[in-house]
């Protein structure tokens, strides 16, 4: 095509017409020592770098586009794609937001796996009408006609201890309230590899969080080939008798040192339990946990009102109810902007873990 | 455009006899618009309509008995009764629908088009040379949407046809009132901000759909080889109120005489019996056609049955609950000891 000249600006270098099949298109199994569980020390972005290489080889129509992707984006969790798929599969886009994902839609409702990255949560909300108004209600409005299940919008979310207003909020609990997207949100390498490859491949478009404070810090060991963990099943993160602890991403950490310092201080036994995703949301699994305790704590980094954790104890005081021993407990940011030189203050620390886990206990 | 004309006044009488509910907004008046440029595409061929778009559909070749019965809520309309007015789609058209937020539908046909390109240069995929039409008003050339997607097609030199149908009106704002002149001029002219994003602008009297059947083919022929996008302004006006809830007090008179004398319905009619193409006999008796045409989608759809009420769960996700499907096959949601809650109903 004479305009493929036109398209090496989707990236540094490049011509889109000059990729050859061959170097792009390549599909190959993953390896017998991958498939048997073969792995390696990661952190989380090394382990979504490999999701999406794994994406991008087993699927000739899966792209990666958005903000600076195509040098590796500012977190680094693209890097490699654009050398090895070439730059017509990584490449990057203008400062566009609601451009991205409408494009992002288009590309998947004519058959392309559309692997969307918003640089930072707090720019998806341009995105939002898109996601909101479109993505979500494309199946349904179409009458099953069309869909854009292809679509996964990456973004990373939360506190980074320096990230002030618009560099640290975690949006997940909107998402929720639109039928029709997934919302996921790992806790951890190994979670983030399997749920990524389980969001990319999903038949309905995800929106997926992930936590960039974690990008570098949390490292474990995660299983080099491809592999999908399900969405909508939950992860008892540790088994206890006392009360039950729900969180889901970076906060789960939290949730497992709080679990680990009143099991010590205070012989306090606690039950944690990584949502992973937030909708579909496993109920099953909390409800069988908070009726084995009697208790349930429910923590997120997003303000308390109105966040997911309102949902999750609406739910267990309509399914536990005559088994609940203490009123259900939210330790959640504060009702107020994402803080900058406060943000330890708002933060739902180990600490108020501790304390709200001490009341409840002592109802 | 005569079949247009005569769906849309057939939509306002059914829509105060209380057969149809929603906004519904005509397209009476603007028909040489999408009669110029959508009958000149191919079947496989994309186009991204607005709320206005049931007259885009038909020159889809979308049977009208299909969307009647979309307006009508009922089982048998193209999205089975459950989109309604705003929401025309059609997976066999490429009809990838209409889209009651000004702008939405924007980037979209650009992803559309972003593919074509994708399945010929990546896939080598010899029969992706389709292009995307995206229509939308003058109202959304003031929105974000608009200019973002005006510099990515440019950028990545899409095959992507963007056709404004400039009809003076964003609901009750007059266009110079609601966007400043261009550079030089004492009015907005909206083709001239196709240059500024690296592509051509063309103005062309949507009131006359030979000349922008013209004007289309150039823009056609130029994404199919590769050239990229093109914005085209068509100068049109519609003959009734925003949308039938609309009293249409704020036009003046003279401005809708104005316009009603350039209709697009009697110009074309001189011209096919001026040339000869048909004669007085044949134009009677395609006008006649079409009026039956548009009875039969109404009997069509008064007698269809409505959804069952299950259909309100269904599409919300790939499968009805959105807990996906389990390796044996089965939804999840089935399995043995599943919980019954559900992702959209408790």
């Amino acid at each position: 095509m004479a305009g493929g000249i036109q398209l090496s600006r989707l990236a540094a270098v490049g011509g889109y017409s000059a990729l050859s099949a061959a170097a792009g298109v390549a599909s190959s199994k993953p390896s017998a020592a991958a498939t048997e569980g073969a792995s390696k020390q990661t952190n989380l972005c090394t382990a979504v770098n490999d999701a999406l290489h794994i994406a991008l080889d087993a699927n000739p129509r899966a792209l990666v586009f958005g903000e600076d992707v195509s040098f590796g984006g500012v977190f680094r969790c693209t890097v490699g794609l654009k050398e090895r798929f070439g730059a017509a599969r990584c490449f990057n886009t203008p400062l566009s937001e609601q451009g991205i994902v409408g494009f992002g839609i288009g590309a998947a409702a004519l058959g392309c796996t559309a692997i969307a990255e918003i640089q930072f949560a707090d720019y998806i909300y341009p995105a939002y009408d898109q996601i909101v108004n479109e993505a979500s209600k494309y199946r349904y409005r179409s009458g099953g006609a069309f869909n854009c299940g292809g679509l996964t919008v990456r973004a990373p979310y939360g506190a980074v201890g320096h990230g002030g207003h618009y560099h640290s909020q975690s949006p997940e609990a909107v998402f929720t309230h639109v039928p029709g997207i997934k919302v996921v949100m790992p806790s951890g390498p190994y979670e983030a590899k399997g749920l990524l490859l389980a969001a990319i491949r999903d038949p309905n478009p995800v929106v997926f969080f992930e936590a960039k404070m974690q990008y570098r810090t949390v490292v474990e060991d995660v299983p080099k080939g491809d592999f999908e963990l399900p969405l909508g099943v939950a992860r008892v993160a540790r088994e206890g008798s006392d009360i039950t602890l729900v969180g889901w991403g970076q906060q789960v950490g939290v949730l497992e040192r709080a679990a680990a310092e009143v099991s010590e201080a205070d012989s306090i036994s606690c039950e944690v339990i990584d949502l992973r995703t937030l909708i579909p949301w496993d109920r099953a699994a909390v409800e069988a946990s908070v009726s084995k305790t009697g208790r349930v704590l429910v923590s997120h980094e997003a303000p308390v009102t109105s966040g997911f954790g309102a949902e999750v104890v609406a739910a267990m005081s309509a399914r536990c109810f005559l088994r609940l021993e203490a009123p259900p407990a939210r330790v959640c940011g504060y009702d107020t902007p994402f803080p900058l030189v406060f943000e330890p203050l708002y933060l739902p620390t180990q600490q108020r873990v501790v304390d709200a886990i001490r009341a409840t206990c002592n109802f | 455009m005569f079949l247009g004309r005569e769906f849309e006044e057939k939509c306002a009488e059914m829509y105060y006899r209380g057969k149809m509910f929603g906004f519904v907004h005509l397209y009476s008046g603007q028909e040489a618009v999408s009669t110029g440029v959508i009958r000149l595409l191919r079947a496989d061929d994309y186009i991204c309509s607005t709320y206005r778009d049931h007259v885009h559909a038909l020159s889809k070749n979308v049977p009208a008995r299909e969307i009647m019965a979309e307006l009508f809520g009922k089982k048998t309309g193209i999205c089975r009764g459950q989109g309604g007015s705003m929401h025309m789609f059609s997976k066999k058209h490429n009809l990838l629908g209409g889209y009651a937020f000004i702008g939405e539908g924007i980037p979209i046909g650009l992803g559309a088009a972003f593919q074509v390109r994708y399945r010929r240069e990546v896939l080598h995929d010899e029969s992706a040379d389709q292009v995307a039409v995206n229509f939308f008003g003058d109202g959304t050339c003031n929105v974000g949407q608009f200019y973002e997607c005006l510099n990515m097609a440019s950028l990545y030199k899409l095959p992507c046809i963007f056709v404004v149908e400039n009809n003076k009106w964003a609901i009750g704002m007059n266009h110079p009132r609601a966007t400043g002149p261009s550079y030089g001029d004492d009015d907005p002219f909206i083709y001239k901000k196709g240059p500024a994003f690296g592509m051509p602008g063309v103005l062309v009297d949507g009131m006359d759909v030979r000349k922008v059947r013209e004007v289309a083919q150039e823009a056609v022929a130029r994404a199919r080889r590769g050239e990229g996008p093109t914005l085209i302004e068509a100068e049109t006006y519609r003959f009734r109120g925003h949308s039938l809830a609309d009293p249409d007090e704020l036009r003046l008179k003279e401005e809708k005489e104005h316009y009603q004398a350039r209709d697009p319905l009697p110009q074309l009619k001189k011209y096919v019996l001026d040339t000869g193409i048909l004669s007085e006999q044949q134009l009677a008796e395609l006008e006649a056609s079409v009026r039956d045409e548009v009875e039969d989608a109404v009997k069509f759809a008064d007698e269809s049955p409505k959804p069952e009420k299950g259909q309100l769960l269904e599409n919300v996700f790939a499968d009805p609950k959105g807990f996906g499907i389990a390796p044996d096959g089965r939804y999840r949601y089935e399995l043995p000891g599943f919980s019954s809650g559900t992702a959209a109903v408790s």
